[in-house]
């Protein structure tokens, strides 16, 4: 945890409100459109990458977030491939993957570490 | 020497079979030391389905055909080189050397190497235009060409030259022809009759057939213009797909001085050992019992008994059913066992619908006891069933004709695949049979497609078997006494019509209190949805609000359709299809404004595409001030309800339509229910507005209206059934009230009203003694209920424009007032269009 704090770098994205609650919001980080999810039912906070790696379509903030097993995961709405928002390994199809980013929330503030 | 020294494999071709090899080999070599393995395939990507080639077309890249990606073979520890062809094996020092000069030592050598189109020796083959079927790179190569060219054609009327066809017309071609040799379209797999209702199937999707045609000349300068046949007519073509057969890739074999036969193929014995020792074919190049099995199946047997033959064990490669299925969209061919037979060696039972373009055969021996083989054309649903039969031997029931025509009491023929014995194989490709599926469902556990795809692999090659799985899994189930329910999904052990009634007793009216309720864990894209769906039929309040904007599908999230690249579609309402010119101003004024793609849609009315997430609320808002009303067309809700121009007009006219199909789509616009629902009304006979195929029509009589129900257009066109004479208005409407709303309380998710129908026990009977005898006394109930959510519909667009709220969820990036910069559009007529996906 600390060896990657010390390699990232905080981005503040957005505000905790401007992310609906078991939804997602795209935030436009240093030219990188970057997903934010605030899972309010489980308490947690992920970040992936927006572009959907089946058609690079740009919406997988928009898309459902849920679980499998424990595994939370997010479905792009374009096909429904669901990606684990932990690992951004997709769950239904072994060959696709999204990046994640560490999320950090504070005094009412979201950052994304790049 | 080492007695458990490693064992060197190299298998030359990277195709279907070769890679299953590997797979099949990898599985057994758990401890990855008794084997390494070197893979040289000569195509530039890694093994595909070559099987569902024609999924290209439709969309899917060489990635969703991919077998396994290249990772895969590195973490399994197979070295794989590709674009890398063999171009000589040295028996003496048992060495194979590739094209960039890799040279591999082996203890065994697979020879993988498929087959190859073959191309007949016509003059002019060379010409540009001219294509062989085969690869990624042939369907690249046709799919360019396609692009400036209109008339194509197909050499061969076999299995793969018609699905070329088809592709061809799919491409966009205006004609698409198919030359065929032969007197008749596939001969070697259908008999004449069934040939016959083929051809006039495919005439009917827009194939021209030439059949008794012997192509002598191909013509045209350096690009192809046409064909010149023998009996001295001529087709002009710009373009040409060979589809005359396959060759076997038996040249590096030949080479190498291993025995091949005349006329192409690398001759090997029961254990698929060439005439050297050391070195093994399989797949399409290898000749086995005098033959080379041109299908999937077969070879995939084949890479078992080498696997298992390397693995210490033993197994022979036995004469192998060659029973295929046609995959064309919009006809069905199968043929399987032996087709041909003839009286009076077996009993022959035929039948055949012109109307409806099916023909089928069965021949059944001549005790009447088992099933040897049949043709189906234009129907095969009962493919697997009749393959299964005949292979298994099962004993047939008395009536052996039930097997083709259903057995006419209603009731399902015989007992279905759960009276196959436990050996009947179920998936060929992967030679899964009825009791390893059952005994994977039974013993462990495995009750879903998905789970028996993982466990056994059955259903991952050609897919023919998966709805025969299906009905395993139900019947195990069933048997074990388990009364299965259609269960939403993981976090909610209960079914659609189930958690409607516990959700409406409990007055639940938030996603979270449903799962709190019923559900356990964080939900998902399944049941989301769902619920939502419920909880508007339920209670009619806007979807985006409370906590439901994140649980809605994508189309409904944004009240509009998502597209390629990320835009949406606006449809306003226009009731009936009738709209002022004050109004159609409005929406020329408005798509000018935001730059928007405009089309008249199949339901009569304006769709205006290519809107940025950003915009949609402004374009609403200007809508709505000019009286427009949001037109569902993103929702699981009615639709539209068409009409025709009726006695206001029409000559023919016996009753106003439009001012009814006006009324009518007032009073259900916004109605959420399982899935969508579309109407229409006609008025008169002639049915111009279609009626009869929506999930509710209505056509005028002279004494007044007859109501249909449970139509569909779609994919599977149903006609709707009558279930109401010369009713008056009221009536009507009192009568679609019941029947809507007794489907939005019972449907399965996702269901029209055509299949909701198909699966009701009693059927259309039943169905109508509910809605207008009212035999269960819920007539009255269900029509308090529909009317409560028609008194509270509100247009959601609007609701959403006046709330600043809900609109701030309506831009593309939460922290800079911009567009999705990654949207792209390219002009197409005079408007535009987006960026083609890759
Ligand atoms: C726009 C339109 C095509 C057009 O340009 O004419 C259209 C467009 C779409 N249709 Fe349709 N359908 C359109 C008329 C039809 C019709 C004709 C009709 O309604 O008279 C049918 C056959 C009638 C029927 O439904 O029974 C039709 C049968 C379908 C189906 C197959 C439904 C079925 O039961 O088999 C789907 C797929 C689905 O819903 O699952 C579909 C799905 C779609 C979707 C929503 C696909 C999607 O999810 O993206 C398309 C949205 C395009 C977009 O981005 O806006 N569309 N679609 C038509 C809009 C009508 C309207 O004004 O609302
Ligand atoms: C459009 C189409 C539709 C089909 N539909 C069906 C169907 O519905 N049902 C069915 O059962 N079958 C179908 N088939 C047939 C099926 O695809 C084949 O039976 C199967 O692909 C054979 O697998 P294979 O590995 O033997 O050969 P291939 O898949 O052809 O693989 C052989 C590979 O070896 C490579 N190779 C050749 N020589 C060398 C060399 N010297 N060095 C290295 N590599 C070499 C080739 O480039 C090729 O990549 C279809 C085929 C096509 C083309
Ligand atoms: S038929 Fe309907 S769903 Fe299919 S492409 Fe046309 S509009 Fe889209
Ligand atoms: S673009 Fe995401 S699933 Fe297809």
């Amino acid at each position: 945890m600390t060896e990657t704090e010390s390699k990232v770098i905080w981005h503040m994205a957005c505000h905790v409100e401007d992310i609906p609650e078991d939804g997602g919001g795209c935030a436009f980080i240093e030219g990188k459109q970057i997903a934010i999810f605030n899972f309010a039912r489980r308490g947690e906070w992920f970040a992936t990458d927006n572009e959907c790696p089946h058609r690079q379509q740009m919406a997988v903030a928009r898309g459902m977030i849920g679980s499998q097993e424990d595994e939370p995961k997010v479905a792009c709405p374009f096909h429904k491939k669901t990606f684990s928002l932990r690992s951004g390994q997709c769950l239904n199809d072994e060959s696709y993957k999204i990046s994640t980013f560490p999320v950090m929330v504070k005094e009412n503030r979201v950052y994304i570490g790049l | 020497m080492n007695v458990q020294s490693t064992i060197r494999i190299v298998v030359i071709g990277n195709g279907m079979v070769g890679y299953k090899f590997c797979e099949k080999l990898i599985a057994r070599n758990k401890n990855q030391d008794q084997f390494s393995i070197t893979v040289f395939g000569e195509e530039p990507r890694a093994a595909y389905d070559r099987v569902h080639l024609s999924a290209f077309f439709a969309g899917k890249s060489a990635d969703d055909l991919t077998m396994a990606p290249t990772e895969w073979y590195a973490e399994n520890g197979i070295r794989l080189f590709l674009s890398d062809p063999v171009v000589d094996i040295d028996r003496e020092e048992k060495m194979v050397r590739s094209h960039h000069g890799h040279i591999v030592s082996y203890d065994y050598l697979i020879m993988a190497t498929g087959s190859g189109a073959f191309v007949p020796s016509i003059p002019g083959v060379e010409k540009d235009g001219v294509f062989v079927y085969r690869t990624i790179e042939d369907l690249e190569l046709i799919q360019s060409y396609a692009k400036k060219a209109k008339r194509g054609a197909v050499l061969g009327g076999g299995l793969l030259g018609l699905e070329a066809a088809k592709a061809l017309l799919d491409l966009g071609l205006e004609e698409a022809h198919v030359v065929e040799f032969a007197q008749r379209l596939m001969p070697r797999q259908i008999d004449e009759a069934g040939s016959r209702m083929l051809q006039s199937q495919l005439e009917a999707l827009g194939l021209q057939i030439h059949l008794n045609k012997s192509t002598q000349e191909i013509t045209g300068g350096e690009c192809i213009k046409g064909m010149q046949f023998a009996d001295s007519s001529v087709l002009d073509v710009d373009m040409l797909v060979i589809s005359a057969g396959i060759r076997p890739r038996d040249e590096l074999a030949k080479i190498a001085g291993l025995e091949t036969h005349p006329r192409g193929g690398i001759i090997v014995d029961n254990s698929l050992k060439t005439s050297d020792p050391n070195i093994f074919a399989i797949g399409e190049c290898a000749l086995a019992h005098h033959m080379i099995y041109g299908l999937i199946a077969p070879g995939y047997e084949m890479a078992e008994v080498v696997v298992t033959g390397l693995c210490g064990g033993s197994r022979e490669f036995l004469p192998f059913d060659m029973s295929t299925k046609l995959k064309l969209i919009g006809t069905d061919v199968a043929s399987f066992g032996d087709a041909f037979i003839e009286e009076p060696a077996c009993r022959t039972i035929r039948y055949e619908n012109k109307a409806k373009g099916i023909y089928k055969r069965i021949n059944v021996s001549a005790d009447g006891k088992q099933l040897l083989g049949g043709i189906l054309v234009g129907d095969a649903e009962q493919y697997n069933m009749l393959l299964q039969t005949c292979k298994g031997k099962t004993i047939l029931p008395p009536d052996p004709e039930d097997l083709i025509l259903g057995s006419r009491g209603g009731e399902e023929a015989g007992a279905g695949v759960m009276s196959f014995p436990d050996d009947a194989l179920i998936c060929s490709c992967e030679a899964v049979t009825k009791g390893m599926i059952c005994h994977e469902v039974g013993a462990n556990g495995h009750t879903t497609m998905d789970g028996i795809k993982k466990c056994c692999k059955a259903g991952t090659g050609c897919g023919g078997c998966v709805p025969m799985v299906k009905d395993l899994i139900q019947g195990v189930l069933k048997e074990k006494g388990v009364y299965i329910r259609n269960v939403v999904c993981e976090h909610f052990d209960h079914s659609r019509q189930e958690l409607l009634d516990l959700v409406k007793i409990n007055g639940l009216r938030t996603y979270n209190a449903v799962l709190n309720e019923f559900g356990k864990g964080d939900g998902c894209e399944v049941c989301k949805p769902l619920v939502a769906s419920i909880l508007a039929s339920l209670w009619n309040e806007n979807i985006l609000q409370k906590d439901r904007a994140p649980i809605q599908d994508s189309n409904d999230r944004y009240l509009a359709n998502i597209q390629k690249g990320g835009t949406y579609s606006v449809v306003p309402r226009i009731p009936g299809g009738e709209i002022t010119p004050e109004k159609l101003i409005v929406i020329g004024q408005v798509a000018q404004r935001y730059g928007l793609y405009t089309k008249i849609t199949g339901g009569q009315r304006i769709d205006m595409f290519g809107a940025h997430l950003g915009d949609l609320p402004s374009i609403w808002e200007e809508l709505i001030d000019a009286g427009f009303e949001s037109g569902h067309a993103y929702g699981k809700s009615l639709r539209t309800v068409k009409s025709c121009v009726g006695s206001t007009w029409c000559r023919f006219g016996v009753q106003d339509s439009v001012s009814f199909a006006i009324e009518v789509e007032d009073r259900y616009k916004g109605l959420r229910s399982p899935h969508k629902l579309k109407s229409a009304v006609s008025g008169c006979v002639r049915e111009c507005a279609e009626a009869q195929s929506k999930d509710f029509g209505i056509i005028a009589t002279e004494k007044g209206w007859n109501l249909y129900v449970c139509g569909n257009g779609g994919s599977k066109p149903q006609h709707a059934q009558l279930i109401a004479t010369d009713v008056d208005k009221e009536t009507c409407i009192r009568l679609i009230d019941r029947f809507l709303m007794f489907y939005i309380k019972t449907a399965d998710p996702l269901t029209r009203t055509a299949t909701w129908l198909n699966k009701m026990e009693g059927g259309i009977n039943y169905l109508k003694a509910v809605v207008v005898d009212d035999v269960l006394g819920i007539g009255a109930e269900l029509e308090r209920e529909i009317q409560m959510l028609i008194d509270v519909y509100q247009c959601e667009w609007k609701e959403v424009v006046e709330s600043p709220e809900l609109r701030k969820r309506f831009s593309h990036f939460v922290n800079v007032p911009i567009k999705d910069p990654s949207i792209q559009f390219e002009p197409m007529r005079s408007q535009k269009r987006v960026k083609e996906w890759s």
